[in-house]
């Protein structure tokens, strides 16, 4: 289970070097063909693909260390992160290492996304792989110069030393470690065909030798968020540049039928005002188009203006009129359709273990209960946008983006152009949720710049944002349970959504393997109103449900709930089942941690525990919530949580990631609620859409399980479990369970205890 | 010119500490006239419609990006500055209306990021993605000079008015608490 420590592959396909006109090396290396470990994706968002990025480091004559860090930044930590991988190994100083975002480089790196959690994990070998060759070639190169075999060499935080205890620096020998790695890629390249280049062995860090990983390293572009420097998309000006804002269809269904722009034109700073959409309305008629070109899939009309507050008034100016293309949905609608297709035959089967049928007719006892979700918004706090400036003979492309090579190709396609002319720049990202995955604002932008030929910066307001969407579907859950002699003997959970249902292998994630008779169900509803990912999607609400129920359950059997975990987890072990991908003892393990640092067994007089166990995004976690109450209301006020992530390579960092997920996920299982009415959202900004804030904010504990398995990601995890062990806390609190997000309206508050 | 006051949301009472409110006035469509505002100790001249939010004139004109967009309507904390001394939300600030006034923002909070409130934020590593995270500051080193040593409570009704997506506001509580003692010490 351990990390693997040494690795043989051929450089060929991994890595290419060349010495640099200005002195020093620079290193490309392709985390793909790197990765010899070809594990299956766990999830597969769409089409989207994780394990195939490349990157660069750049080593300077002075010893410098540049290090291109390819995937985006959406405050997940991995611009330090993958970095530090990189360092450990090279073993260089991490003050001598400065980080660069990455462009868009598709010749060079190939589907670079946020996504998933999956950075790390695919990341981990890859980045070792590379730090460890380098350092290689470099101790290669200090050899030669000394006239001395490369064993008697070791390399230290930028020195290479020799047996008679001479050193010299990373940046001495850079130059001649290019030249050495040419000559030998040009004797590999003058294999006759047929004819093997040898595989090396390099030897990678034991985790006991890091001095690195596993040490807090800060955030790398704290400096300049401190000082509010230029770092995001809304920041990024270019000469020249004029602004933009997007009149959309205010519900979903309508389209454009005229408009009215003299109001908008009167108004001082705006300089034009334009029609696009009809690029995008033609694109969905090819074929291998990209999803999100769908949103919003009607003309709109743009304000252009010599700075944005001009641009939005002008919007605000706008007269238009609409017209329904497809029925205006509500929420009303959806939940009495979708109680409907819970109440149905119609679904796909997503997994059968056993026999559920005969289960039910042999029980004593059936337990079933609904669990309900509302739509949700992203919401990250910068709001769309993104610069644009199309010419003759190229495309510039600039802004925050978690997807940016399908982005780029879209617009290729958008405006018939050839991808090579397209140049797209990641800019940090305010937050992303998932909600970035989508490039819907490039496109605008794009189009908008391809129409009135100027550089310009599309800029969404937090309304635009809230209202014209992609959302998290709304989700109705069924679940009941068999009962036999005492003993859970079926499960059966069925998924009715708005949109699109739960894929991958979310459907074989705990409790799946660990009940006889098992079966997992799905139905859709397909709609106008665009849903899509948001942070950890589906298990952001299964968790919730499924972790009540198995809660409701140890209580009808009279169980200790961590003890019936721990039992149904027992019965995972050894299994077969690929499928099941979860380890039974990291959950337990992660259990029984989060049971010890909470003092789940001796609660505090007046506090009420929540416990939950999840798996997702590959990692385990535990979490316990401390309620109390004040007058009649429950307030959470601590949680604890347990994470097996593997080895954490930066603790500062991976903690953040904890403490925000829980809080992420407590603050929307409370408070989020997002609905429809004639197409149109309830709701469009922070007076009238609640998210959670610093006083509803409970302490967040964390504890790691430590141990040398290979890490995987934390973006995700820690949100699915703390709706369930908040829900839980609740009930313990006031004897009443809740079964519907947000508890903060669903819930009957009065304590019936005590 | 301190405000001191509340409001509900969704039956949650929001205390705001020393956030001035001004009243947008009906805009205009004339052309654009000339302010001078006084930012950061120096005086800057800016041509722009009379209703245009501090916020715009900021990111747009004299292009301090640091002050950030997040709502536009007062509810997220994002473009927080300071005005004499006092936090204050930039994108309900007209510029027509802050002749005299002493503007700062986070990028004159400090010459080098050495403010303690920053040292604190750095120290402690606050940010996630990072965004809303310089009006979290303004808010903070707004509330600290009027409370320098504040409760647990009094920090947390303090900064309640700013939200961070990215729900970092643990350590956003720990490195105000780390600031109040630093600047005691």
């Amino acid at each position: 289970m351990s990390t693997i420590l040494s690795t043989k592959f051929s450089r060929r396909s991994f890595l290419r070097t060349s010495s640099l006109a200005s002195g020093g090396m620079l290193i490309g290396f392709n985390f793909f063909t790197a990765c010899k470990d070809t594990v299956k994706m766990p999830i597969d968002i769409s089409k989207l693909n994780y394990n195939d990025f490349n990157a660069f480091i750049k080593i300077s004559d002075e010893g410098m260390v540049t290090i291109f860090s390819p995937n985006p930044e959406i405050g997940q930590g991995v611009k330090t992160s993958m970095p530090m991988i990189i360092a450990e190994e090279l073993d260089v100083p991490w003050e001598n290492v400065n980080v660069v975002q990455g462009v868009l480089d598709t010749q060079n790196y190939v589907r670079q996304v946020a996504g998933g959690s999956q950075s790390i994990r695919f990341g981990w070998d890859a980045l070792r792989q590379t730090g460890a060759t380098a350092r290689q070639m470099l101790v290669n190169a200090a050899a030669a110069k000394w006239g001395v075999d490369a064993s008697e060499c070791s390399a230290k935080q930028g020195f290479i030393t020799n047996a008679k205890g001479e050193s010299l620096g990373y940046g001495d020998v850079a130059n001649e470690a290019a030249i050495l790695e040419g000559e030998r890629a040009a004797k590999i390249a003058a294999l006759a065909e047929g004819e093997e280049a040898p595989e090396e062995t390099i030897a990678l860090k034991d985790p006991k030798e890091y001095t690195l990983i596993g040490t807090d390293v800060g955030n790398v572009d704290i400096d300049k968020i401190i000082t509010g420097k230029p770092l995001f998309g809304l920041d990024y000006k270019a000469e020249g540049m004029v602004y933009a804002s997007v009149l959309r269809p205010p519900a979903f269904g309508q389209v454009l039928e005229s408009f009215d722009d003299t109001d908008a034109r009167a108004v001082s700073g705006v300089i034009d005002v334009v029609k696009i959409g009809e690029k995008a309305i033609k694109l969905m008629g090819k074929e291998q188009v990209d999803w999100s070109v769908r949103l919003a899939l009607s003309e709109k009309v743009v304000v252009i203006a010599e700075n944005t507050w001009a641009a939005i008034k002008g919007k605000k100016a706008l007269k238009a009129q609409w017209s329904d293309g497809t029925p205006l949905e509500s929420t009303e609608a959806h939940d009495k359709i979708l109680v409907d297709l819970l109440d149905g035959k119609d679904f796909t089967n997503l997994r059968k273990d056993g026999d559920v049928k005969t289960a039910f007719k042999q029980a004593d006892k059936i337990v079933e209960q609904t669990y309900e979700s509302p739509f949700l918004p992203h919401n990250c706090m910068e709001p769309m946008n993104f610069y644009a400036n199309v010419t003759d003979s190229k495309i510039h492309l600039v802004g925050p983006v978690q997807t940016p090579a399908s982005a780029a190709s879209t617009v290729a396609a958008l405006l018939g152009r050839d991808e090579k002319d397209i140049r797209l720049e990641m800019t940090r990202m305010g937050g992303g949720f998932g909600r970035r995955l989508y490039g819907d604002f490039v496109y605008e932008a794009a189009e908008i710049s391809d129409k009135i030929r100027k550089p310009v910066k599309m800029v969404s307001t937090r309304e635009d944002d809230m209202t014209t969407g992609v959302y998290r579907p709304a989700i109705k859950y069924r679940i009941a349970a068999s009962i036999k002699d005492g003993e859970l003997t079926g499960y059966h959970l069925k998924e009715a959504a708005v949109g699109s249902n739960m894929y991958g292998l979310i459907p074989n994630f705990f409790p799946a393997g660990a009940i006889e008779n098992y079966q997992v169900d799905v139905a859709k509803y397909d709609s106008n109103i665009t849903t899509g990912a948001w942070r950890a999607p589906y298990t952001n609400f299964l968790s919730f449900a499924e972790q009540s129920f198995i809660d409701e359950l140890a209580e009808v059997l009279g169980k200790d709930p961590v003890q019936m975990r721990l039992d149904m987890l027992e019965k995972v072990k050894g299994s077969t089942d690929d499928r099941i991908q979860y380890s039974a003892e990291r959950l337990q393990d992660v259990l029984k941690l989060a049971v010890e640092k909470s003092g789940y067994r001796k609660p505090k007089e007046g506090v009420f525990q929540g416990i939950c166990a999840y798996y997702c995004h590959n990692t385990h976690v535990a979490e316990v919530a401390d309620v109390v109450m004040e007058g009649n209301q429950p307030v959470v006020k601590r949680i604890t949580v347990a994470v097996d992530c593997g080895i954490v390579v930066n603790p500062l960092g991976a903690k953040n990631q904890i403490e925000g997920g829980a809080i992420d996920g407590m603050g929307h299982s409370m408070y989020g609620d997002f609905a429809f009415e004639k197409g149109m959202p309830t709701s469009n900004n922070y007076d009238s859409y609640r998210l959670i804030r610093m006083n509803e904010t409970p302490i967040v504990e964390t504890h790691f399980v430590k141990n040398t398995i290979s890490p995987t990601g934390l973006g995700e995890p820690a949100l699915p479990p703390a709706g369930a062990a908040v829900a839980i806390a609740i009930k313990k609190a006031t004897g009443n369970r809740i079964y519907k997000q947000p508890f903060a309206t669903n819930m009957a508050a009065k304590p019936i205890l005590g | 010119m301190r405000f001191a006051g509340a409001f509900v949301f969704n039956g949650t009472f929001l205390p705001l500490y020393g956030i001035v409110f001004i009243k947008l006035t009906n805009p205009t469509l004339k052309k654009m006239p000339t302010y001078n505002l006084k930012i950061n100790g120096s005086s800057q001249s800016i041509e722009a419609a009379e209703d245009t939010p501090l916020l715009w004139a900021l990111r747009d004109q004299l292009n301090m990006v640091g002050t950030k967009f997040g709502c536009g309507i007062g509810q997220c904390g994002a473009c927080t500055v300071h005005i004499d001394g006092n936090a204050a939300r930039s994108c309900q600030l007209q510029i027509s209306q802050l002749d005299g006034k002493e503007i700062t923002t986070i990028e004159g909070l400090s010459d080098d990021g050495s403010h303690p409130v920053q040292e604190a934020w750095k120290a402690i590593d606050v940010p996630q993605c990072g965004y809303c995270q310089a009006g979290q500051i303004m808010t903070a080193s707004a509330f600290l000079d009027k409370n320098p040593n504040p409760s647990k409570q009094e920090i947390r009704n303090a900064m309640h008015g700013n939200i961070c997506r990215c729900a970092s506001y643990n350590r956003i509580e720990n490195a105000v608490a780390m600031a109040a003692e630093k600047k005691i010490a």
